[in-house]
């Protein structure tokens, strides 16, 4: 009994996980590098053009992973500000605080992709669409989340702040959504819309599922070059 | 436990009714921001009209955020803070009943000379009870947010600005539900939906952010 519940908490001491962390950052960065290698040349060269957006659609091989993964990334984060509140290990709020610079980056993607989608589709950069919007307002919590960590001097402090920040911020992901689409329909009326005709040539779905694995096994690669950089410069 | 809210409200409230200024000060922003608005973008009725709901919405949250940097920095700064934290009163209670004075003090006035602002914009006066309700009901849950965000940079440098940017992309959902029913009102569609919203937002507020703000003051205090 004692040596099971030893063995769950093991890789929670900073120590012990530093070497893990490099290992798994060096296997996942070079399975990411060769799957978005591969969705890539799915994306690029075999997947159609698409019959009604031209060539312009590629641009969701890197958009929609990047989209996905910016949300997915804030709830991991909240998950690993619970636990650090939870269970008051030191691990969790490291790791909470190397995913939020990785999280506002593909926020910042999928933003900076979709506008560049937008132009030749919509014929303008932005339109205060209900994704577009919500997307927006994840970022401002991304850079809240950074901005609050980087004021506090006392790392222990600066964790536990961002993890209340975080919580607060994940309860109210769904909040915003809803009330931006919602806005949204006020204003506009129907307005354009971002969901595509469900039929997908099996090779484009291909090409965005190989990416966004690819997205996925990056962020955790650069995570964990990142909480290694947070642990030699807190524990040395 | 209500005995001790009680004197905490009351507390709160002599000390505003003593720095009178204060109070009079974010009231003044309120209709400052609001009467600016018009020399930016024209004094055409119409267009005043139309964007009256959320420019008053808009400079309500920016003048209830901005008196929030005081919410806990005179007691932070002369250890009250940190004997409330000790006291037998749960934190939660102190939190509330202070948020509840911080909106007595800021949120409470802004209800009251809104339609004033609304009449510079020549909105309908059908309206005013709806924006006043609708604001009664907004601006305590922007409190209750703020307050979280003002445990948590209590006694930071550039508290100010870190409070705007970890508080307003909170307020969102709030800004877009309360000008929201001004909107349908004047559409003649009916406010229901949007104030039941927004009370729904209160009962959530109350229930879950003395919480938030009790756990930021434990973390920002030790």
């Amino acid at each position: 009994m004692t040596a099971s519940s030893i063995r769950w908490f093991w890789y929670a001491s900073p120590q012990t996980f530093f070497p893990l962390a490099g290992t798994i950052a060096r296997w996942c960065g070079l399975a990411a590098a060769l799957l978005a290698a591969a969705g890539l040349y799915v994306g690029l060269f075999i997947a159609p053009t698409d019959a009604q957006q031209g060539e312009a659609y590629r641009i969701i091989f890197i958009h929609v992973p990047a989209a996905w993964m910016s949300m997915f990334l804030y709830v991991v984060m909240a998950c690993w500000a619970a636990l650090g509140l939870a269970f008051n290990t030191r691990l969790s709020g490291m790791m909470a605080s190397a995913i939020a610079p990785t999280g506002a980056l593909f926020t910042f993607i999928a933003l900076w992709t979709g506008s560049l989608w937008g132009k030749p589709t919509w014929g303008t950069w932005w339109v205060w669409d209900a994704r577009l919007t919500s997307e927006l307002i994840l970022l401002f919590l991304y850079f809240g989340f950074m901005a609050l960590q980087a004021a506090i001097d006392d790392p222990r402090r600066a964790d536990r702040a961002g993890a209340v920040l975080a919580i607060v911020g994940v309860v109210n992901v769904p909040i915003i959504y809803y009330s931006v689409k919602w806005w949204n329909t006020l204003h506009q009326g129907a307005s354009v819309s971002l969901t595509r005709a469900p039929s997908m040539a099996a090779t484009m779905l291909t090409g965005m599922l190989l990416m966004a694995l690819a997205f996925w096994l990056y962020s955790i690669a650069v995570t964990m070059v990142r909480v290694r950089c947070i642990i030699k410069e807190r524990e040395a | 436990m209500l005995e001790a809210a009680r004197c905490i409200v009351y507390r709160e409230l002599l000390l505003a009714l003593r720095r009178r200024s204060d109070v009079a000060t974010a009231l003044l922003f309120f209709v400052i921001v609001a009467s600016l608005f018009p020399l930016g973008i024209g004094a055409e009725p119409n267009l005043l009209r139309s964007i009256a709901p959320g420019v008053i919405w808009v400079a309500a949250l920016l003048s209830s955020m901005l008196s929030l940097g005081r919410l806990f920095a005179a007691d932070h700064a002369d250890g009250t803070l940190e004997q409330m934290l000790l006291g037998a009163t749960p934190l939660g209670v102190v939190a509330l009943a202070k948020t509840f004075a911080h909106w007595l003090v800021a949120g409470l006035p802004l209800v009251a000379i809104a339609p004033l602002i609304a009449l510079q914009y020549d909105l309908p006066a059908a309206l005013y009870g709806v924006l006043a309700l609708s604001l009664a009901l907004g601006t305590p849950v922007l409190s209750m947010i703020g307050a979280i965000g003002a445990a948590l940079t209590l006694g930071l440098r550039g508290g100010g600005v870190l409070l705007a940017l970890l508080v307003l992309p909170l307020y969102v959902p709030v800004l877009i539900v309360g000008a929201g029913a001004v909107e349908m009102a004047a559409a003649g569609l009916g406010a229901g939906a949007q104030l039941l919203l927004l009370g729904a937002a209160l009962v959530l507020a109350c229930a879950f952010a003395p919480w938030a703000i009790a756990a930021a003051l434990r973390i920002s205090m030790e």
